[in-house]
């Protein structure tokens, strides 16, 4: 789960990692009470949406006037911010953080990831702030430092140390504060089960005092049940309403560009299904994992979801029936028909524990558009076929 | 032979008389697995399907002279029940729950490692050795048994790699559900050499997917280390980058992790990478000659 810029700022707040103050605003009058309470002459108007590139698509206005700021809130609330993170169609913005005018003197880059093959959290540290962290690692690998925090010891003086000489840092009072800010930065990952935290930009005051002038964070959701408070930062608005439709189901569902809709068991085979289509010459319209329990509901709440998408032209259901017998998954497709108005032709394979009878259960039930496949090959073949219309 | 687990591999059951526990350790022993006890706090001294419960994973190590771990205790006490049977002794735990945390995961695996404990999992189907022994929840009648090895971070995809292999006329020595979360216990990196030195198995499935580098790391252990076929399936080539895809690891971020670069690798190191699992039995008929 995600959370926005300065809802990320209020848990770094929290922590006494040093952030420009500000308030958000969900409208244009309120953007102008919230600056005239931050006081000053300079402030930023930021969109707040689960996104980066904000600032090149016209999400984020300096304001150099209390009028400013209601006109910049006024265009950008309720505009359709498109970037390099969100697609071609862009997110409706609803909400803007009126931050308090920085002065900056040096952009870099701060965050804290998991390195899956060390197994440890590890503290991402740049010069080169400002630009994506994927473009300095991809040009410039050597101006980005990677520091691992063992969390058995946690954050120590050394780790500190090799951030701060890595970055040039050599002012003593400089160095002091940016290793308080990193050792806090770590700690509030680790405690809040954290995924990610970038911090791009973080600034360099003229009086030498380290800023995160931008926060992004993104959480472990197999841990969110033991931050309910970070639960409550979940912004529905900012999730496909379809995926969460079908999470509700216990289903896992996402959607893409093609015309072939994939009900899958388990999540390699769904990706396997769809990389098959693709080797067939057809196109997948959508991931789909049904899950273990494939039954009625959950085949009849899959159809329902995949025919949402006007660009479905077949569906390719495809189970490998383990504990759960293929003749029952059999059954509970032929009923899911008759829940759900399938227009589309549905290839259906069944593989595994009682794939004879399954497959003798769908001829025998002879729906028109209901073909039984033999096995993975042969039934993206028949749905790549059947979305040609052949 | 095999590899890690066999017929005469004493296992325990952490979670036992939960209900995901008690369907599938019922279905483990009708498969012929020793399951010879399990534990659930406050249930010891209760027998449930015909085996003793112990309150804790010590008493049921020295009563029962278990190696072997199953683990179905719910996400949040995943790392405790990991962390307990390391401490009793335990050599390897498999850990089937789905949903564990990260940072939980990432303590257990270490804490483990330091006692010498071997991990599978979480989030897996287990281990299966065909006709001798199977930890997990897989379905048991697919592995026939033969000389073909298997290493999968995906379940469904196991069973599906498995069955084209039978159906070619060959059978599997032993599969291993190593799970799609970010940290997992043993990977092909650890289970490779394992095959490496087992005479019975003959040639090697690897089924991987997008996100992390295991893959890699396993490429180029196989080009230095590894003489006998490997077969490989990477799922993924046409998932959206930034999209989390049902598996908690399986995700390319930053444009790392991509099953492009994972299956190049492996091209390079002499393995067949298929570009459809659908492809799989045939590539492993072609390696070790049409039976």
């Amino acid at each position: 789960m995600n959370i926005h810029e300065y809802q990320a700022k209020q848990i770094f707040a929290k922590y006494g990692v040093p952030t420009p103050r500000g308030i958000v605003a969900n409208t244009p009058d309120q953007a102008v009470r919230n600056a005239s309470e931050l006081g000053g002459k300079i402030w930023v108007v930021k969109a707040q949406i689960h996104a980066g590139g904000r600032g090149l698509g016209g999400g984020v206005k300096l304001a150099r006037s209390l009028e400013e700021v209601g006109q910049f809130a006024s265009e950008i609330l309720g505009m359709t911010l498109v970037t390099h993170q969100t697609g071609p169609e862009g997110k409706l913005v609803q909400k803007v953080y009126i931050e308090e005018g920085a002065d900056i003197k040096d952009e870099l880059y701060l965050g804290v990831v998991l390195d899956r093959a060390k197994e440890m959290p590890v503290i991402m540290a740049s010069t080169q702030g400002g630009m994506e962290i994927e473009t300095v690692a991809h040009n410039n690998p050597e101006k980005i430092i990677k520091i691992a925090v063992d969390p058995a010891i946690g954050f120590q003086g050394f780790h500190g140390r090799e951030l701060v000489f890595g970055l040039g840092i050599t002012d003593p009072v400089e160095q002091k504060k940016f290793i308080s800010f990193a050792s806090k930065l770590y700690k509030l990952y680790m405690e809040n089960d954290a995924e990610m935290i970038e911090i791009n930009p973080l600034i360099k005051t003229g009086s030498g005092d380290f800023l995160a002038l931008d926060g992004k964070m993104g959480f472990d959701d197999s841990a969110l049940g033991r931050h309910p408070e970070i639960e409550d930062m979940r912004d529905i608005s900012e999730e496909d309403a379809d995926e969460r439709e079908a999470s509700r189901y216990g289903l896992s569902y996402i959607s893409l560009d093609g015309e072939i809709g994939c009900m899958v068991n388990g999540a390699g085979l769904a990706m396997g299904t769809m990389d098959t289509i693709n080797y067939m010459g057809g196109t997948p319209a959508n991931f789909l994992d049904v899950g273990g329990k494939a039954n009625a509901e959950t085949v009849a709440k899959g159809f329902e979801i995949i025919l949402k998408n006007p660009k479905v032209k077949a569906i390719f259901v495809n189970i490998f029936g383990g504990i759960v017998r293929c003749d029952r998954i059999a059954n509970g497709i032929l009923e899911a028909t008759k829940m759900v108005n399938v227009h589309v032709p549905v290839i259906v394979r069944l593989d595994g524990t009682n794939a004879i009878e399954a497959a003798e259960i769908l001829r025998n039930a002879n729906i028109p558009n209901v073909i039984a496949a033999d096995d993975l090959a042969d039934g993206a073949a028949k749905a790549v076929a059947a979305a040609k219309g052949e | 032979m095999s590899i890690l687990v066999n017929k005469d591999t004493k296992v325990i059951v952490q979670g036992f008389t939960g209900k995901e526990g008690s369907f599938h350790a019922e279905q483990c022993l009708a498969y012929g697995t020793k399951i010879v006890g399990g534990v659930t706090p406050n249930k010891g001294g209760q027998v449930h399907l015909g085996q003793p419960v112990f309150n804790t994973v010590s008493e049921a190590v020295k009563a029962t002279g278990a190696t072997v771990s199953m683990i179905f205790v719910p996400p949040a006490f995943v790392a405790d029940a990991v962390m307990e049977a390391a401490d009793a002794g335990i050599e390897l735990a498999v850990v089937i729950t789905e949903g564990a945390p990260v940072r939980d995961m990432q303590a257990a695996k270490a804490y483990a490692t330091k006692h010498n404990m071997k991990t599978i999992g979480p989030n897996c189907p287990g281990i299966i050795t065909a006709e001798e022994c199977k930890i997990g929840i897989m379905p048991g009648m697919i592995f026939k048994k033969g000389n073909v090895g298997l290493i999968s971070k995906s379940g469904t995809l196991t069973y599906e790699g498995a069955n084209q292999v039978c159906r070619e006329g060959f059978g599997i020595s032993t599969a291993v559900g190593i799970g799609g979360d970010p940290i997992i216990g043993l990977s092909y990196k650890q289970l490779l050499p394992l095959f490496e030195a087992d005479p019975e198995t003959h040639a090697i499935v690897m089924i991987g997917e997008i996100g992390g580098d295991l893959e890699i790391q396993a490429a180029k252990f196989i080009k230095e280390h590894i003489t006998k076929p490997v077969v490989a399936f990477i799922a993924g080539q046409t998932a959206p980058a930034g999209k989390r895809m049902g598996h908690a690891g399986a995700i390319v971020s930053g444009g790392a992790g991509t099953a492009k670069e994972k299956m190049e690798a492996l091209v390079a190191a002499g393995v067949k990478v298929v570009v459809s699992p659908a492809e799989i039995g045939k590539a492993i008929a072609e390696v070790l000659g049409k039976k």
